[in-house]
């Protein structure tokens, strides 16, 4: 090959090689765009949301910023509704916790006890709370309650919202009872155990950690439900409802920063919880 | 059923037993046959009950479909979700499959520590967050004015608003399931396709969205769901002219109370979110049991 | 590494624990004659799984500090066989007895028997100690006493200090040891072993089949093993049952099952074997004669063998001689090729003049080597009728 001929074949290679880079580079140029889009779309309300706190207006937004203050924060810490709310979610939340862990376990087990047909049908019953609308559960919770003479309150709001809830710790307790290696309880048996010591010495640690989660979770649930609680609160005013309920009777900031101290939380949850699953990872490597 | 008494024993297997039966008899099942029991029976003053005009009848329905606009509103409310659904899907796909095949471990990292947040907020303030973006001397119409889009602010509460709260709302529970179901899919099996000279539309469209199909009918069905039941968004962002189902249900439990006919409307709402979700099952071809994990 | 030493020296500890053992448990035997109980006895056992047979009726005897040894194929049904025995599956028929005691409807965490998994089962989230004490903490000994036991079981396996680890901090040896160590813990009378150790490299397991063989005979604990791997069978047992498809073959002393097999099976699945197959034409107390394609031979036989039937001759790769001279037997064959093993070679030949090339294989030790036929060349090996044997087809 001479050197015109390379010459001439890098000419005609190189245009097609740089409009192939130029597109690859405009490609990838577009999902970064996208990506920072959808990220700004995650993030950007919950931005406006906690800044609004900042703001010296008596109505929460940031658009006219009338100067910087933190009387909404002071106010939030003095506001005694606000605390009542979040006790009274809290308590829900600790009811939830107590009938949904129990029962979540107990229906993994039994669910995976069962073979064939059984299991589909128990599956599909279980599985059902999760594919009904929320606002259905509360209702047809207090229709029934209200039959046998009990009213909205705690019990009905705990009860309306571990119905859906157990499913959620079933599913997740089914998934790591999944990994469980069952001749460790064979084991046991055979060492002399007896079922209840199978399951506190053996499931149960086993289990720990699915149980942690499905705990997270099912105060996550709890806390934030608005759709169920609505209708079997009964006279009591869990936090979602005492905020929507602010929406319509007088909306202050100090609502966002309240929206801003449990983000805020949230975070450090999300912190601690990442640090402890490093531990118990460093931990596990080591062994 | 012998095995769970094997296993555990006839106190602690009993225990296990009697536990899901009160959960699933006496919270599901029995519940949700006392709304329908209701739904059947007419609205009658306390002495009236169980005497002769207390017998079941289709009242309550028929007046949900004979109604000037409850009917309307059942259907925008039924069309509206599955708007959600398929804005959220769309959405979300390019996102997901980013995450699950193209970025780093370090990206895939800082993303989810980013999405977790507004994932673990409470809907009601997310909701919150939308009604102070969209209020009329908001920051949306503030911007859009500053930038000469507009000349006065626009009322953006009302259906769209709506519309827009749930997407937000409910995003990532698609995002979720789809980028799981994408993740379990082998690069080689993307990079053979490319090798054998495909498009990248034909890989989503032949390769990837097939693979992730449970994922995709795992999200659709629970955004689906919580979009039509939702009660925060219209609430919040809804305008006078624009009511929602959820809160006509609401209206014949707590500000007219007919419990009955409030039931017969909850039951409406169950029926058709089940025979949604059955159906999108269905065309996805998914079961149940792969599909919720 | 002394700790073959230390086991040695910590056995007498072992030693008085299990003597201390005998003499309790000898006052429920519920046994009026003198002569003492089977360790395990199985009395025409079947087990069902929704229609498939794992178990075919068998019976089986297991005496009182035996080493035995169920050898079988995966899938023979061996592991059923011993999770009969544990409890863990209660038998379709037939019924189980642990030192002369039926354990029908006894449960397993009732049983005198301890279990070692193929994959140890030791349990992830709790000490070496606590999996250790593990089973005396089901049986309500306060901990103080556990920790103790647990440090004896410890030091008795050659681990001693080593209580405070978890068990994903130990190797697989060590691993093993802790298994050992906890299912003496509850001095059992049986330990059942479930193929331990296949999960091992070669060299460990080859270190732990003596370890294991000594713990046995220092215990006095009767040893139910199951494997699939014959070698370990021999090396280790008193006495092997042979398992095929969930019906017992043999039960013998690996020497007898290695020179008397009682069927085709145990005949070519313990140890290497040439077989030759044809119809018997004649049999008398004890000796038959085969004729098949490659010939007409002479061999031994067990009581049954009808003339018609068709049947296999079995002669071992050692039994065959190179000189055809002198020998009941002999069969035409090509040399093929040598492979080397050391002390000796087997030699690969082909039979001569069969329609199908058939391989026959002959050990031949590394003194005669010498004068063995060349690769390509014809000979005639000649065998002994007592060493062959003529098993019929099932």
């Amino acid at each position: 090959m001479t050197k015109a001929t390379m010459a001439a074949s890098a000419k005609i290679m190189m245009p097609s090689f740089s409009k192939a880079g130029l597109l690859a580079g405009l490609r990838s140029l577009a999902a970064r765009f996208y990506l920072l889009a959808f990220i700004g779309f995650l993030l950007g309300p919950l931005l406006i949301l906690g800044l609004a706190a900042f703001n010296d207006s008596s109505f929460p937004t940031v658009s006219p910023w009338q100067g910087s203050t933190l009387k909404w924060i002071v106010a939030l810490f003095q506001d005694g509704e606000i605390g009542r709310a979040l006790v009274s979610s809290g308590i829900i939340a600790a009811g939830v916790i107590l009938v949904s862990l129990p029962v979540g376990v107990a229906a993994a087990f039994v669910l995976t006890s069962l073979h064939g047909r059984a299991r589909s049908f128990a599956y599909a019953l279980m599985v059902s709370p999760m594919l009904i609308p929320g606002i259905v559960i509360g209702i047809s919770t207090l229709l029934f309650w209200r039959k046998l003479g009990v009213n909205g309150g705690y019990f009905l709001t705990i009860l309306a919202q571990s119905s859906f809830i157990i499913s959620f710790v079933m599913l997740m307790v089914v998934a790591q009872l999944q990994r469980f290696d069952r001749t460790m309880e064979d084991a046991a048996l055979g060492l002399g155990a007896s079922q209840l010591l199978v399951f506190r010495r053996i499931l149960l640690p086993y289990l720990r950690p699915a149980l942690l989660a499905a705990c997270c979770l099912a105060f996550l649930q709890s806390f934030e439900n608005y759709n169920t609680t609505l209708f079997v609160r009964g006279t009591e005013t869990p936090l979602t409802v005492f905020i929507a309920t602010k929406v319509r009777t007088g909306l202050t900031p100090v609502i966002n920063a309240l929206g801003l101290v449990l983000m805020a939380s949230t975070i450090l949850g999300a912190v601690l919880w990442e640090f402890w699953l490093r531990r118990r990872g460093r931990v596990a490597k080591t062994a | 059923m012998t095995e769970i008494f094997q296993r555990f024993g006839k106190p602690l297997g009993g225990c296990f037993v009697v536990l899901v039966l009160l959960w699933l008899a006496g919270m599901v099942l029995v519940p949700g046959i006392f709304m329908i029991n209701s739904s059947l029976r007419p609205h009658l003053p306390p002495p009236l009950r169980g005497g002769d005009q207390d017998v079941y009848l289709f009242d309550n329905f028929a007046y949900l479909i004979n109604h000037s606009n409850h009917g309307q509103i059942f259907l925008k409310t039924v069309w509206s979700s599955a708007l959600v659904t398929m804005a959220t899907l769309l959405l979300c796909y390019p996102v997901a499959y980013w995450l699950a095949q193209v970025a780093s471990k370090w990206q895939m990292r800082v993303m989810l520590v980013l999405m977790l947040v507004p994932y673990l907020m409470n809907e009601v303030l997310r909701g919150l967050a939308w009604y102070i973006i969209l209020a009329l001397a908001g920051p949306l119409n503030a911007g859009l004015m500053a930038l000469g889009l507009l000349d006065e602010p626009v009322r953006w509460y009302g259906d769209g608003g709506v519309v827009a709260g749930m997407a937000y709302a409910y995003v990532l529970f698609m995002l979720f399931p789809i980028c799981n179901a994408i993740a379990t899919l082998e690069k080689d099996q993307i990079s053979a396709a490319r090798d054998l000279g495909s498009s990248a539309w034909r890989i989503h469209w032949r390769i990837v969205l097939p693979h992730a199909k449970v994922g995709v009918a795992t999200g659709c069905v629970f955004v689906f769901m919580m979009a039509a039941g939702s009660y925060v968004a219209p609430a919040l962002l809804g305008a006078p002219g624009s009511r929602w189902f959820t809160q006509i249900v609401y209206e014949w439990f707590f500000e007219i109370g007919n419990w009955n006919r409030g039931a017969a409307y909850g039951v409406a709402l169950m029926a058709m979110c089940l025979s949604v979700v059955l159906g999108l099952l269905a065309l996805f071809r998914v079961n149940l049991t792969s599909a919720i994990k | 590494m002394n700790c073959a030493e230390n086991i040695r020296t910590s056995f007498s500890v072992l030693d008085t624990l299990l003597s201390e053992k005998a003499g309790n448990a000898a006052g429920d035997m519920l046994v009026a004659s003198g002569c003492p109980p089977s360790a395990v006895r199985l009395s025409d056992v079947e087990m069902d799984f929704g229609g498939t047979q794992a178990i075919k009726r068998l019976s089986l005897d297991v005496k009182k500090g035996e080493f035995f040894s169920i050898l079988g194929p995966s899938g023979c049904g061996k592991t059923t066989l011993l999770r009969l025995i544990s409890g863990f599956l209660q038998p379709t028929a037939g019924q189980v007895f642990i030192n002369g005691r039926n354990m029908l409807s006894v449960p397993s965490n009732k049983r005198a028997t301890a279990m070692i998994f193929q994959s140890l089962a030791l349990f992830p989230f709790m000490t070496v100690w606590e999996n250790v004490a593990f089973g005396l903490e089901a049986r309500g000994v306060g901990k103080s006493e556990r920790r103790r036991e647990a440090e004896r079981l410890l030091e008795l396996v050659a681990l001693p200090g080593y209580g405070a680890r978890m068990p994903s901090e130990l190797s697989g040896g060590q691993r093993q040891r802790v298994a050992i160590a906890r299912a003496l813990a509850i001095k059992p009378e049986v330990l059942l072993l479930d193929e331990p150790l296949s999960a091992l490299d070669l060299k460990l397991r080859q270190h732990m089949r003596t370890e294991l063989r000594d713990l046995q005979k220092r215990t006095g604990v009767t040893f139910f093993y199951i494997t699939h791997d014959q070698s370990e069978a021999l090396a280790m047992s008193d006495r092997v049952a042979v398992m095929n498809a969930g019906a017992l073959q043999q039960v013998g002393t690996p020497q007898q099952l290695y020179s008397q097999p009682a069927t085709q099976f145990v005949a070519s699945f313990v140890g290497e074997t040439n077989a030759i197959a044809g119809v018997v034409v004649s049999s008398a107390s004890g000796t038959a004669v085969l004729d098949g394609p490659d010939g007409r031979f002479t061999g031994r036989c067990l009581a049954g063998l009808q003339p018609g039937m068709r049947a296999c001759l079995y002669v071992r790769p050692e039994a065959l001689n190179l000189e055809a001279n002198g020998y009941e037997n002999s069969l035409p064959l090509t040399m093929e090729r040598f492979d080397f093993e050391g002390a000796f070679a087997i030699a690969k030949a082909v039979v001569s003049g069969g329609t199908e090339p058939r391989q026959i294989s002959l050990t031949i030790s590394q003194r005669n080597l010498s004068e063995a036929p060349a690769v390509g060349a014809a000979f005639r090996a000649g065998f002994s009728s007592q060493d062959a044997i003529i098993l019929p087809d099932d």
